[in-house]
């Protein structure tokens, strides 16, 4: 079963798509992962992105990440419609950062332990956020995560009190 | 009644700005509510669920629509029936009965005569949705005179509860919220001094000499007579339903009615949902549900693909939300309102394989299997209609240009057949560009312009994979200038 009839695109789907960047590229520091495998009609990443990382000839092309413009800065990720773009940085030896968009309440605050979610939704973990910026009402959260849980946490969740 | 207030104080997105708190009564009870609230929102921000009863069998009837089409809400307001109260704002000490079944004939001497106005104008657009007010915008900045008339009593159409970035290119809008593309675009309507807007006013027919009557109801109620030289018909979309036992209790309702009062109104839907088909409507809706506190218990698809976008379904799958697909609701259980809803496994041939019931504990049964656009104008002022499935059914041919079989008469957004709203506003200014040309806007501009926008709606924005079916849809509808010529003049 593919991404189109589970909702969940796995790390090979991913891979065999070109989506993930080259390892080397990760272990350098802060890189984007934009996981929009379908062919919609939807540009705003490319303009989002200062450094002109991102790239796409027709507006329904899947985007392209020219990984070695990117610099991680993460302005793309909260400006996605579809909050389909993470910024992975496994430059440290014992931790990863994450920086995923977020939309609930409550607030996401720097220190704050959060519950890791997969992309099914299920707790693989603790993290702690370590950054979190607003672009109009979308939060792009920076956290904390194991370092073998990079390519699998793909959500947090802040539990209402 | 209970007494909780289903209203909703801390949501991610939307800072409900609510009015001045009022009064009103509803069956003789004290209700509070809020300004700018329509009736039904007020009535259900306090628990209300039932809001008629059906005239043959007496069965409640709740919520559907909220947009003023499918008749599930009519009251009696201030002695006068058969009022939709989704769309009829509250005002101070208003008395509000629910009709059970057929109305009693309103008492006389409270209608008073009202007024007949003679209205000139270059360009009148129906519809205050995008497509309407792209129209609009584009006709009055080339010099046209615009009247706009609105059913609702706020502009926007369906964008005020849109509350995710909208996709597309930035100059049509993309990377903006909905509601917040609205805002702008009223905003840009108030600037311009040769538009006249008209709210809570029902274009109610089509006559000769391309006359058209508007029914404007609220404070100042009159029956406009509006003689425009072209029109742009921009009349939007209303939800389907499904059959299924029990699909008329209250708490079974369209998707965007849901988003109505959840993202119009702060009132809560429900707390627990289920949602039946996963086109992007069904998936935007589950992740509103969830920003809005409520719980999603599960989306059926009855296909064995998930419909809508891709990266709108990974947003709630993140969350831990169900898509069952080859799944459908066969049943909603209760008496008064919705407390649980079976679903059933489907065969190739749709049909629920027997022993496969999962039956969830929900209030809220959300349907979002699809659009049919509203076109009842374009049909009694006589223009060529064919149906065409991938466009949600029945609507007018037209030109690449927008016209239809009726001279001077455009359409543009959903009703033109249901696909996204970027091309709302680009179906939108094509139709507003159009009208100004046919009325001898001589401006090398505006033939420039309208050809860039059919270029990228055709051979770009449409050629995407995902918007495959409407595009084919679109082509169906559209005729050639020659074959319209013929088909005006009956060959
Ligand atoms: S992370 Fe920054 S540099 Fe990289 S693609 Fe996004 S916006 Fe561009
Ligand atoms: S902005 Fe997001 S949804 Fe749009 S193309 Fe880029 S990654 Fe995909
Ligand atoms: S007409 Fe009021 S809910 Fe549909």
């Amino acid at each position: 079963m593919g991404f189109k009839e589970t909702g969940v695109i796995t790390p090979r789907e991913l891979e065999e798509k070109g989506l993930l960047p080259p390892k080397e590229r990760l272990e350098k520091g802060p890189v984007v992962i934009i996981e929009c495998p379908e062919e919609i009609p939807c540009n705003i990443c490319v303009d989002a992105c200062p450094f002109n990382a991102i790239i796409m000839d027709k507006i329904y092309e899947i985007p392209r990440v020219q990984w070695d413009k990117c610099t991680g800065c993460g302005t793309c990720v909260p400006q996605c419609p579809g909050l389909a773009i993470f910024v992975v940085d496994l430059s440290k030896p014992d931790k990863a950062l994450l920086t995923l968009p977020y939309e609930f309440k409550p607030e996401p605050t720097k220190g704050a332990e959060v519950d890791l979610l997969d992309r099914e939704g299920r707790v693989v973990g603790k993290g702690k956020i370590v950054n979190a910026r607003v672009y109009d009402k979308t939060w792009a959260v920076t956290v904390e995560i194991p370092r073998d849980k990079w390519l699998e946490v793909r959500g947090i969740w802040i539990p209402r009190k | 009644m209970s007494t909780r207030d289903y209203r909703i104080y801390d949501h991610p997105i939307i800072d409900f700005r609510r009015g001045r708190k009022i009064t009103f009564y509803f069956e003789d009870k004290v209700i509070e509510a809020y300004e700018g609230e329509s009736i039904l929102a007020a009535l259900y921000a306090v628990g209300i669920r039932i809001f008629s009863w059906s005239p043959k069998l007496s069965r409640p009837r709740g919520a559907f629509c909220m947009i003023g089409k499918c008749s599930s809400c009519l009251a009696t307001v201030d002695g006068i029936p058969n009022k939709r109260i989704c769309i009829e704002p509250v005002r101070e000490g208003i008395r509000v009965y629910r009709q059970k079944g057929l109305p009693e004939t309103p008492n006389v001497k409270q209608i008073e005569e009202l007024d007949t106005v003679e209205v000139e104008t270059d360009l009148l657009v129906i519809g205050g949705g995008p497509a309407g007010l792209q129209a609009a915008l584009t006709a009055s900045k080339l010099g046209l005179n615009v009247v706009i008339v609105n059913d609702h009593y706020k502009l926007g159409g369906q964008l005020v509860k849109q509350t995710h970035r909208f996709f597309g290119a930035r100059q049509f809008n993309g990377g903006m919220r909905g509601f917040k593309i609205a805002e702008m675009l009223e905003e840009k309507i108030r600037k311009q001094n040769n538009i006249k807007v008209y709210t809570q006013a029902l274009a109610y027919g089509y006559f000769k000499g391309g006359i058209v009557g508007v029914a404007v109801r609220g404070p100042k109620p009159v029956n406009l007579l509006v003689k425009p030289k072209a029109i742009v018909a921009a009349t939007g979309a209303s939800e389907k339903g499904l059959t299924f036992e029990n699909n008329d209790l209250p708490g079974v309702m369209g998707a965007g009615g849901a988003q109505t009062l959840m993202n119009e109104y702060g009132v809560l839907p429900g707390e627990k949902a289920l949602i039946i088909g996963s086109g992007n409507v069904g998936l935007i809706i589950a992740y509103q549900l969830m920003q809005a506190g409520a719980k999603v218990q599960a989306i059926a698809e009855i296909l064995p693909k998930i419909g809508g976008w891709f990266v709108h379904a990974a947003k709630i799958r993140r969350y831990g939300v169900k898509i069952l697909t080859r799944h459908t609701i066969t049943k909603a259980i209760g008496e008064t309102h919705v407390e649980k809803a079976v679903l059933q496994m489907v065969d190739e041939n749709f049909r629920p394989v027997p022993g496969t019931e999962k039956e969830f504990d929900v209030d809220l049964v959300l349907l979002s299997v699809g659009l049919t656009p509203d076109t009842r104008f374009f049909s009694q002022a006589g223009a060529v209609m064919k149906w065409i499935p991938e466009l949600g059914g029945l609507t007018p041919i037209r030109t690449r240009y927008l016209e239809t079989s009726v001279e001077g008469l455009y359409i543009a957004g959903d009703a033109a057949g249901i696909e996204e709203a970027t091309t709302a506003f680009i179906e939108g200014e094509i139709a507003g560009l159009s009208a100004a040309i046919k009325l001898g806007v001589d401006k090398k501009e505006a033939y420039e312009r309208r050809e860039k926008l059919l270029d990228y709606l055709w051979n770009e924005y449409r050629m995407s994979p995902v918007v495959e079916r409407s595009r084919i849809g679109k082509l169906k509808a559209t005729v050639s200038e020659e074959e319209m010529e013929k088909i005006r003049r009956g060959l």
